[in-house]
């Protein structure tokens, strides 16, 4: 091994998001020397795409918000599969965490007596989210950047990890590469925080960019962690959906919490006839009801309007207009804001939307309603890990963000990732310090694996022919998206799940061309052995999840089923180079918090 | 529907490289980012391109289009005749790592030397409130150059460096500029970075031409907002010190008439 280069740390970061940096602030800050490896340059992660703000229960704009209804809004909106502890500590932390970012730097919108102004959200039962515009991500990344940036972290930007490393059970660091020059690189740590965000681009429409294809999910299990819930992702009700090419890129919720309303081809609001029994006396049942909630509620008593329903509800409604022939003519629904707000009012909340519909697709979103339909955006399910701490099953390995799993349950709301990053990103740095810093000696690195797995690595360029890694990967994608998509049912999920095997038995032929240098082939190779686990992972989940919860609907299982799968997890680990699944039981929240729900009713 | 479109797009790494010749379906809508994901889905595998968002909110896709910097992503196919030959090459004031991509790290080797954010304690009444009291007039005003998604098209085109390499040690690039002209008028930043700007990060070379304002995809008015009032505060600092310190003190005050 004495020809690849190696650096030796407390913490290594792997990720640089909301998730990532956030870990990496806090953990420089307790003093480890740590340091963070990103696919891109730094900055440019998913995060910045996130656009409707950061859900916490300040209680700026009501009063009578606070902790316990977060954690209840969260808890109902993942149709109570949350790992419940998790939930709690993100609502009672949140606040906390927004108000440090302005510490730090950040700046979100105001209310008139100078606090920071929250927004309306889905699923949320006040105005909750901190923002500023509709590009609150962007703020945040450029905040916990600079802050990483001035402690003085080392940061590998454009560096890919190929696997984690052990010393027995213990995590002992990360092997991976350097783009420019494509040269191995191992990365010695005690502790390392996983913080890779998700799994979009195992589907064909999503609004995930080319990093998100399951590192941390597939890294994690590979070393021997525990997975759940890997059945939930969610289908963001509203992309872009014309012109082709931009298809699945987002549109924020924002849009209809600035009071836009989603339209059938007879210009119906279609959502009053999607109202579930689940939500029945939350939501208005009629137009004049729902438009009295923007600015009357406390006044009037209205409810909400059911464009504001959890996300899961409103993609299943979108999907199911669409099927009764009631679609928009490029296959989507309409969104409409421009008879609603006034030219300025929309170019004020919501400039990056005005500006993507004006650039992307000749929409001037003023005038005329946006075409939009479901589109991947995030998996609910990841690493399983310890709440308070963030460490996952394997000693020394920590999971934050999007690839830790539990925290949203079934269906994730709004807003609450970009304050499950900030907490949970905070605590994993923390506990990961307080770890390595605890630690006698350094995990010692196996230097036969490590040759093992770099001989593996560079074997698709000594193949004379073979499979091209993009043609797998758009292979992968059909199959998803026709298969395991938004409505499942067994025999497709089948179909599917042994799609993928034929795809990973032949992802071993795959041919790269070229030199390692900045070469997007052989990195497409390399990612393709984690995007082929990441959709076996939810594949295998969804079959056997025999019941439609949350984002996960199965046309064969209409019904939810409380008595066996409402009380389950379905865990996967690796055994013998095969991936298990197993039924767990679901934690269980204790009595003060159950009597939370039953109040409610 | 797609047609059949001619492109020239140039190939090579840091030893040197040339244009090569393609022809790449184009559907209806696309931009040219679109066009270069399918050229290395389909016949050149090994192309480097960065990219991230496919929506104009990263900054990573910049690269010159005709000649033209912009975003590969915010960049229609459609504005094009379709006979015409569209040429795509790097970033030209960055050296080329490979093919589209080019070694940006300069930008982040400034931002490491920037004084950072320093905030003033809370008032007593903002103890009480538990946050920060700000007036959105505050906000707002920093909000065009917080908007930025460093791309560093316009470090790109800056004249200073773009033409003198040896610069680029004396001169933090319009970017920068917007960044510490951020910091400046931050409400709650209490640090002077003044003479840095002047010494260090070579303000003074900035003659205003406003390429960098011309070529800001996000429409940042990077020389009339951000630098013509840093070198006005630079110019205060070194003849009227009281002057800045009343402008530093004015937003203070400001967020406390409410
Ligand atoms: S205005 Fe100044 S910073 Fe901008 S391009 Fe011209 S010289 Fe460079
Ligand atoms: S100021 Fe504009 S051109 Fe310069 S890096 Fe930022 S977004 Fe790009
Ligand atoms: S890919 Fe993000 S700006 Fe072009």
């Amino acid at each position: 091994m004495a020809d690849i280069e190696s650096h030796d740390y407390d913490v290594i970061v792997i990720g640089a998001g909301g998730a990532g940096l956030s870990a990496v602030v806090q953990s420089a800050a307790a003093g480890a020397n740590t340091a963070v490896i990103c696919k891109s340059l730094l900055g440019k992660a998913h995060t910045v795409m996130a656009e409707g703000g950061i859900a916490a229960a300040l209680g700026n704009v009501y009063p009578e918000d606070n902790w316990k209804v977060h954690f209840r809004d969260t808890m109902r909106g993942g149709k109570m599969l949350n790992n419940w502890r998790m939930a709690q500590i993100h609502a009672q932390e949140a606040p906390e965490r927004v108000l440090e970012l302005e510490t730090m730097g950040a700046l979100f919108d105001r209310t008139r007596d100078g606090r920071v102004l929250q927004r309306d959200f889905g699923g949320h039962q006040y105005a909750r989210l901190a923002h500023v515009g509709d590009r609150t991500g962007l703020e945040m990344i450029r905040t916990l950047q600079q802050n990483a940036v001035a402690k003085g972290v080392d940061v590998f930007m454009e560096h890919c990890v190929i696997d984690l490393l052990k010393d027995g059970e213990h995590v002992a660091g990360a092997l991976g590469y350097r783009k420019e020059t494509g040269q191995f690189v191992v990365w010695r740590a005690k502790a390392v925080v996983l913080a890779t965000g998700g799994i979009g681009k195992i589907y064909k429409v999503t609004s995930n960019s080319w990093e998100y294809t399951g590192d941390g999910h597939s890294l994690a299990l590979r070393a021997g962690a525990d997975i759940i819930d890997m059945e939930f992702v969610q289908l963001h009700p509203t992309g872009m959906i014309w012109p082709p090419s931009v298809r699945g890129i987002l549109v924020t919720e924002g849009v209809r919490g600035e009071r836009g309303v989603l339209r059938n081809s007879e210009g119906r609001r279609f959502m009053f006839d999607y109202i579930p029994e689940y939500f029945a006396g939350d939501y208005a049942d009629s137009e004049e009801e729902a438009d009295k909630w923007y600015t009357q509620r406390t006044e009037t008593g209205a409810r909400r309007p059911p464009e504001l329903l959890p996300r899961d509800e409103v993609a299943r409604a979108i999907a199911a207009e669409v099927e009764a022939g009631r679609g928009s003519p490029h296959g989507g629904v309409f969104l409409d804001i421009a008879s609603r707000r006034t030219p300025e009012e929309i170019k004020r909340a919501l400039p990056s939307m005005y500006h993507q519909f004006k650039e992307l697709a000749g929409v001037d979103i003023t005038k005329e309603p946006m075409e939009v339909g479901p589109t991947c955006h995030y998996v609910m399910g990841g690493v399983r890990t310890e709440p308070d701490t963030t460490e996952s099953s394997v000693p020394g390995l920590f999971a934050a963000g999007e690839v830790a799993g539990g925290m949203h349950g079934a269906n994730r709301l709004g807003g609450n990732s970009l304050s499950d990053l900030l907490v949970f990103g905070h605590r994993a740095g923390r506990y990961a310090a307080e770890h390595a810093l605890g630690l006698e000696r350094a995990p010692h690195i196996d230097d036969a694996e490590v040759e093992r797995l770099t001989a593996l690595a560079v074997e698709p360029f000594e193949r004379d022919e073979g499979e091209n890694p993009f043609e797998l990967h758009a292979e992968l994608q059909d199959t998803m998206q026709d298969n395991v998509g938004l409505i499942r049912n067994e025999e497709d999920m089948k179909k599917g799940l042994e799609k993928i095997k034929e795809l990973q038995e032949r992802a071993r032929r795959v041919r790269v061309i070229g030199n390692r240098q900045y070469n997007p082939g052989w990195s497409e190779a390399l990612d393709l052995r984690n995007l082929l686990t990441a959709a076996e992972m939810v594949a295998l989940s969804a079959l056997a999840r025999r019941e439609s919860r949350g984002a996960h609907t199965r046309r064969d299982y209409p019904e939810t089923d409380n008595e066996h799968f409402g009380k389950v997890n379905h865990v996967l680990r690796l055994k013998d180079g095969e991936i298990q699944l197993n039924e767990e039981p679901l934690p269980q929240m204790p009595e003060e918090l159950r009597q939370l729900f039953e109040e409610k009713r | 529907m797609a047609t059949e479109r001619r492109f020239r797009v140039w190939r090579g790494d840091a030893k040197g490289g040339d244009f090569h010749d393609y022809t790449v379906p184009v559907e209806e809508g696309e931009v040219v980012l679109d066009v270069m994901h399918r050229l290395q889905a389909q016949q050149a595998n090994d192309l480097a391109v960065r990219w991230n968002c496919k929506a104009g909110k990263c900054g990573s896709c910049s690269a010159e289009v005709n000649g033209h910097p912009t975003l590969m992503c915010m960049t229609r196919m459609s504005d094009f005749p379709p006979d015409d030959v569209v040429t795509v090459s790097p970033i030209r004031t960055f050296p080329v790592i490979r093919d589209l991509v080019t070694d940006v790290s300069f930008n982040y080797e400034v931002a490491k030397r920037i004084v950072p954010f320093q905030p003033r304690p809370m008032t007593e009444e903002e103890k009480e409130a538990g946050s920060y009291l700000l007036a959105q007039e505050d906000i707002d005003r920093l909000q065009e150059f917080r908007k930025c998604i460093e791309c560093f098209l316009c470090q790109n085109v800056c004249h200073v460096i773009r033409d003198h390499e040896e610069n680029k040690r004396n001169f933090a690039g319009p970017r920068f500029f917007i960044r510490n002209a951020e910091l400046e008028m931050h409400p709650l930043d209490t640090a002077d970075r003044r003479d840095q700007l002047q010494d260090e990060f070579g303000l003074g070379y900035c003659n205003i031409t406003k390429c960098c304002t011309e070529v800001c995809p996000e429409g940042i008015h990077i020389t009339d907002n951000g630098i013509i009032p840093l070198k006005e505060r630079v110019v205060d600092k070194r003849y009227d010190p009281i002057a800045w310190l009343g402008r530093k003190i004015g937003f203070a005050k400001d967020q406390r008439r409410l």
